[in-house]
Parts: C-alpha cells; sequence; structure tokens
C-alpha cells in the first residue's frame, strides 16, 4: 500500500491519517463486496433449488408406498430341501451357484481372480451367498465329463477351491427318470435343451418332486397343456418356471406405475433383443472330451411321445425343410452342443429370447395370451447350416388390451434398444433402471407441461431400485445405476436374480404359497412363443381362440 | 505490506481469480449439501491409475465412505467461502489444493484411462485439476491475491 504516517499539522501527535483511514474503509468496502458474492450465490442456489421441487412436486403423483417386502434371509432352521439337478451345462452350473455349489476349479478361478483383482469381489460374494438350507442329493448328466462336475459341485458344501475338504458326494443317475425315482429328492431342478424340459417337468410330477424348469416351459404346443393340466391335478408340488426377471424390483415398480395410469393408455410396447458374438448366437464351443462313449446319444434324441408331436406339426403344416437336416439317431457334436440351433431341439429366438422379454412384459401388464402373432425375419448373418433364423421380428396383438407388443432381435449386432411402454400420457423406458418420459400430447399432464411444471420430451421420473428418492437424482447417479455400479452402494449387498428365484421357489415349497412364476405363466409364455414360431415357420398370421384355448390359422 | 509490491490491476486480477476459484468450490459443496444421498462411491470406484486401490478401499468401506462423503460435502463448502470472503485464506488455499491433489490423483488423465463420466474435454496428463491446484498455488504465494479480504481486515486491526 501506498500511504504513509503522517503527522498531524495541528497537533503535532502522530495519528493515522485521514487519508489512511479513508484508505481503510475503502478496503473494508472492498472485503464487504465480496458479500454479494455470496448472495449471488445463494440466489442461483435458491433458483435451482426451486426448480428441483417444482419437479418433485410434479412427482408427486409418482410416489409410491414401499410395497415391497422386506428381504428375509432363509432362517438357519429352515427345512432342509434335497435337490436333484437335471442337466449340468451352461445353465445347469448358473443355477447350481445360484443355490450356493460349484466346482471346486470354479471357485479355485474365482479366488485366483479376486487375487489379482482386489476390485473383483465375485469369489467374496460367492462365498458369502446366503445358505439355502438345500442339499443336491443327485445329479443327472447324459455328457459324463459333465455329470462328474456336477456330483463335484454338489459335494463342494463349503464352497472351497481345489484343496478343500468336500462333502457327501450327491449320487449320479445315467438316466433322469432313475434320479426322479430316488428317495431321497425333493425337488428337482431341470435344466435340459429345450425338447426336454416339458417331459422332464412332467415325470417329476409324477413321480411327486417340486420342480424349477428352465425356460421356455415347453418345446412342442400338445406337452404344454398336458403339463398344465398335470400340475393342476398336483397343486401340492411347486412349479417355478426360470425367468428370474420376476425378482427385478425394477419390474415391480413398472408395474405399480402403470396400475396408477400414470403412463395413460398405453398402445405400443417395444422389446428386443441384440447380441453379437457366437456365444450369444448358440455357437458354444465343443468339449473335446466328449465323444460317442462320454455322451448318451439315445437319450439326447428326445421323448418318442414328444417327438411324433414334433413332427406330426412339422410335416402336417409342410415344415419339413426346417427338420433335421441330419438325421436324429446320427452322433453330432455340433447338435448336442450348439442344440439351439435346430428345430429338432430348440425352440429357436422365440423360445430363447422372446420369453424373456414377454414374460417381463406379462409381469408388468398381466398381458396373457395374445389375440394373434405375426412374425418375420431369417437366417442372414449366422450361416452355419441351422435351421432357427438368427433375425426374428414378431408382432404380437392383444385386442382386447387394444395393445400391441413388438419384438425384434438380431444375433449380429449389439446395438442397445431400450424396452418401450408407450402411452398416450408418458413412455417407460424399462431396464434396471426406469425412465418415465411425458408426452408432449398428453391430456393428463396437459396443465403441468403449459405451467412449465413438467417438460415434457425430457426424462421426467427415474426410478433406482433401492433408493428412496427418486424424483430428483443426479445424471451421475442414473448413469452409474444403469451401468449397474450403484447396487452395493445402495444396500450394502447386490443380489444375483437367478439366486433370488430360487430362493422363491425353496421358500414357496417351504410355506406352500405360489411362486411368481408358476404354471399359469408358464402356459401363457409357452402359448405366446409357440405362436411367434408357428407364425414364423407357416409364414402367416397364427391367432389365439381363447374360448376354446387353441392356436388357430384364422 | 508485500502486496503493495504489486500495481491495484494485479490486485484486483489476483481477486477476481481468488473469487471465481471459490466460487467454483463454494458451488461444487452446496450441490452436494443440497443433493440428497450424494455420495462419492460411483467416483471412487472408477479410479484409475496406481492410486486407484486406495479410493476404491475408500469406496468400499461404509465407514470411510461415510467420512469421504461428509469431509467433500463440507470441506468443499468452507474451502469456497474462505476464498470468497478471504477468511483463513491460507487454510482455505490449502484445503482446495489437498481436495484438487486428490481428485487428480484418483482421476488421473493417462493415456489410456478411460472414466465412465467422460472428462470435460481432452487431456493428456495435464488436466483442470491440476492446472487449478497450480493455481491455487500461485495464489497462496502472492498475498497481495489477499489485499482485500477479511483477513486483512481482522489481522490489520489486530496488529
Amino acid at each position: 500500500m501506498e500511504e504513509k504516517k503522517e503527522i498531524n499539522n495541528q497537533t503535532g501527535e502522530e495519528n493515522p491519517s485521514a487519508k489512511e483511514v479513508s484508505q481503510g474503509r475503502r478496503d473494508a468496502l472492498k472485503v464487504i463486496a465480496t458479500v454479494p458474492v455470496l448472495g449471488a450465490m445463494a440466489y442461483g442456489v435458491y433458483r435451482k433449488k426451486k426448480a428441483e421441487n417444482i419437479n418433485r412436486n410434479a412427482a408427486g403423483m409418482f410416489r409410491f408406498g414401499n410395497e415391497a417386502a422386506p428381504y428375509s434371509p432363509t432362517s438357519s432352521g429352515a427345512q432342509v430341501i434335497r435337490l436333484g439337478i437335471i442337466g449340468f451345462g451352461i445353465r445347469g452350473a448358473q443355477l447350481m451357484q445360484g443355490l450356493g455349489f460349484a466346482t471346486p476349479e470354479y471357485v479355485e478361478n474365482l479366488i485366483e481372480q479376486s487375487r489379482i483383482n482386489s476390485a473383483n469381489t465375485r469369489y467374496q460374494d460367492f462365498a458369502e451367498q446366503e445358505d439355502l438350507r438345500v442339499e443336491i442329493t443327485a445329479v443327472c448328466d447324459i455328457f459324463d465329463t459333465y455329470a462328474e462336475d456336477a456330483i463335484k459341485a454338489g459335494a463342494n458344501i463349503h464352497r472351497e477351491g481345489v484343496n478343500g475338504t468336500p462333502g457327501t458326494e450327491p449320487r449320479r443317475y445315467r438316466h433322469y427318470r432313475e434320479l426322479l425315482a430316488a428317495p431321497d429328492v425333493d425337488a428337482v431342478v431341470i435344466a435340459s435343451p429345450d425338447h426336454w424340459h416339458g417331459t422332464m417337468a412332467m415325470d417329476a410330477i409324477r413321480a411327486g418332486k417340486h420342480v424349477y424348469l428352465e425356460k421356455p416351459m415347453t418345446w412342442t404346443v400338445p406337452e404344454t397343456y398336458e403339463l398344465r393340466s398335470l400340475m393342476r391335478s398336483n397343486p401340492h408340488l411347486i412349479f417355478q418356471l426360470g425367468h428370474q426377471n420376476r425378482q427385478i424390483e425394477a419390474y415391480e415398480r413398472a408395474r405399480q406405475i402403470i396400475e396408477k395410469g400414470l403412463l395413460g393408455r398405453i398402445s405400443v410396447i417395444e422389446t428386443g433383443t441384440n447380441r453379437n458374438d457366437p456365444n450369444g448366437a448358440w455357437v458354444y464351443s465343443i468339449h473335446r472330451d466328449a465323444n460317442p462313449k462320454t455322451v448318451d446319444w439315445k437319450q439326447f434324441e428326445g421323448d418318442p411321445d414328444r417327438i411324433k408331436e414334433y413332427m406330426d406339426y412339422m410335416t402336417s403344416a409342410g415344415l419339413s425343410k426346417y427338420v433335421g437336416p441330419e438325421s436324429r439317431d446320427k452322433f453330432s457334436l455340433e447338435r448336442f452342443f450348439r442344440w439351439r440351433c435346430w428345430w429338432d431341439y430348440s425352440t429357436g429366438l422365440s423360445g430363447d429370447l422372446l420369453t424373456h422379454e414377454y414374460d417381463a412384459m406379462n409381469q408388468i401388464l398381466h398381458l396373457g395370451i395374445p389375440s394373434s402373432a405375426s412374425s418375420s425375419g431369417g437366417i442372414y448373418f449366422f450361416k452355419d447350416g441351422r435351421t432357427v433364423p438368427d433375425v426374428l421380428h414378431t408382432v404380437f396383438e392383444f385386442r382386447e388390451r387394444e395393445l400391441t407388443m413388438l419384438y425384434s432381435a438380431t444375433l449380429a449386432s449389439q446395438f442397445s434398444r431400450s424396452r418401450k411402454i408407450m402411452g398416450h400420457d408418458a413412455t417407460m423406458e424399462v431396464g434396471n433402471t426406469l425412465t418415465v418420459t411425458v408426452d408432449p400430447q398428453s391430456e393428463q399432464y396437459r396443465a403441468q407441461i403449459e405451467q412449465d411444471v413438467v417438460k415434457s420430451g425430457e426424462p421426467f421420473y427415474t426410478y433406482i431400485p433401492g433408493k428412496s428418492v427418486d424424483a430428483v437424482s443426479t445424471a451421475t447417479e442414473k448413469y452409474f445405476a444403469e451401468r449397474g455400479l450403484l447396487y452395493s452402494f445402495i444396500s450394502g449387498k447386490r443380489y444375483n436374480t437367478t439366486f433370488l428365484h430360487l430362493k422363491e421357489w425353496l421358500e414357496c415349497i417351504r410355506n406352500g404359497r405360489q411362486p411368481s412364476c408358476n404354471i399359469d405363466r408358464g402356459f401363457e409364455e409357452a402359448i405366446t412363443a409357440h405362436m411367434g414360431t408357428r407364425s414364423y415357420l407357416e409364414g402367416r398370421t397364427m391367432y389365439w381362440d381363447k374360448d376354446k384355448e387353441e392356436i388357430t390359422r384364422e | 505490506m508485500q502486496s503493495s509490491q504489486c500495481s491495484k490491476l494485479q490486485q484486483y486480477a489476483l481477486f477476481i481469480l481468488r473469487i471465481l476459484i471459490g466460487w467454483y468450490f463454494l458451488y461444487e459443496g452446496l450441490a452436494k449439501v443440497f443433493t440428497p444421498n450424494w455420495s462419492a462411491y460411483g467416483y471412487l470406484i472408477d479410479s484409475k491409475g496406481i492410486f486407484a486401490p486406495f479410493f476404491v478401499q475408500l469406496a468400499e468401506n461404509p465407514a470411510l465412505l461415510g467420512a469421504v462423503n461428509f469431509i467433500n460435502t463440507w470441506g468443499l463448502t468452507l474451502a469456497g467461502l474462505s476464498l470468497i470472503l478471504g477468511l483463513f485464506t491460507n487454510t482455505g488455499y490449502m484445503g482446495a489444493m489437498l481436495f484438487l491433489l486428490l481428485y487428480y490423483l484418483s482421476h488421473p488423465p493417462l493415456l489410456f484411462a478411460e472414466y465412465i463420466l467422460p472428462v470435460d474435454g481432452s487431456c493428456l496428463w495435464i488436466d483442470k485439476n491440476l492446472i487449478m491446484l497450480v493455481t491455487v498455488a500461485v495464489l497462496m504465494l502472492f498475498p497481495a491475491s489477499r489485499a482485500i479480504s477479511f483477513d486483512n481486515l481482522i489481522f490489520r486491526r489486530s496488529k
């Protein structure tokens, strides 16, 4: 500073000069000038908060009670359920992991991964996964290597790596019917190829076992009715179809949003599957130990009654070109491991992937069976001798509900297409999170749009599972949630949906309740998928005669 | 005072720089104060580079994460207030620099690092956090930046 001390001319005393005082005042004023900066900030924050609060008030329409039952772990005194596992392929192994069982080699690999990368918590998650109070007493696989792996997984009761101490080994049965006859099996988990699903489930019910069946429920249309009537006459047995999407928390909220009428009248639902790798297109690897000696091809071929139903339909509808091309009794490693590529064993995109999309929408909207299905598509990319299409589109009409559900799939592009439920007032995108966007032409929200309370065309409501405050959240949070990064933050624990779905089935066995994907939901799933498949194969629209409960051609 | 070595214009420039950086910090803090359930979890878990294990560990320990959230929210707010008002400015500068250093180390702009939240602009090794860190250091080393400050008023009077 430039000022200097001056002598006061009048008093001769050494005093702060007038100049200095005024400079001090000026400095003080300048300092006080920083306070309005804070005022500006406060004003900005206030404006921003106010805008958010308006949005939050509007979000009152989207307020829900916490209707979901709180998560209750399996009690340590719960009755132990003795399980038989039929099929220990890719999905069978995943289901066993959901139950808390894996081969020591698998666990060792998880341990190794967590050793290399401490951020990888898969081993910890698996080790800490809740004990579902089950015992694996029986396993069956028609490929020796898989059967031996299933035994090792079933015996690995402490979830240890290769140097652990296994428990009692489950017994291996060479034929699934022998497994079903075993008295020490209360319930079975079936993860066989599609052409065996219905038959095995029916045989299991006849043997008095509870059933967890992988989707799709059936391979032929006739067995769909048969399985349902068998289940109806055995109401004490618990049947769960393996659509684990039933456990996704966001879907439950989606259902509430629709039931409240917040989307307005829904006219179109858009779903799809996009994959772009050989594994996604069912070109699975062929195990080097597999050969006619280690694979029971005879059992793989299928149940004679089922094959007859299949052949009857294919020939009567003039679809012989889709049968084979190889003879059913000819041993083929390709057909054994990549069975999804041939109608002889498979239900194609319709049974494998459309069913997931349909069941999710059936869960959210209680759609039931569509009044018609029209499909088209073709084998456009994987020209590897398969008979099932790799591109498929099916349009389902729900005449009574006055809405259409589109399904569009390709196995040759991984572009992400979100599931959309489009209503007159708003559209909801459904994934692990939910996003609702208000329609500019909405009548329900017209007043709010005019008052600028709701901005149409922009995501208005976002639901992130597990969060209590869901109307306003930052872009960052949404970003992380959509990538599944938020779960462990929210509840401190992330649950695998397959585990939850199996858990629900086991709980229902213990308390006699009906699981979420029971035989009626399964019947709807199977018939819907069959309508889509038949429409593709026959090249014409398939209809559902609701009164006769029949798929018809007009 | 040392600040007399600076011209008025230089003084005002430093003053404005201090206010702007203070504003930036204050709003970062307030935005977190007013976001319900705000957490640094996502940011920390996405850390890259040699210090990543440390930041990931912070995210995964609920107690530590709670502390990180609290320190971030209120630390940023206080640093911002300190810089704007020029009150306890040196402490404010030190705090601001510490935050910036941690942000830089947790999300270093490495050659092949990709973050979930895209970085604003294109950066290689040097990013805006680092630049601001040095800027704050410069402010701290030029006492003229405190010529207009509550510190200046208070501490001059108490002399």
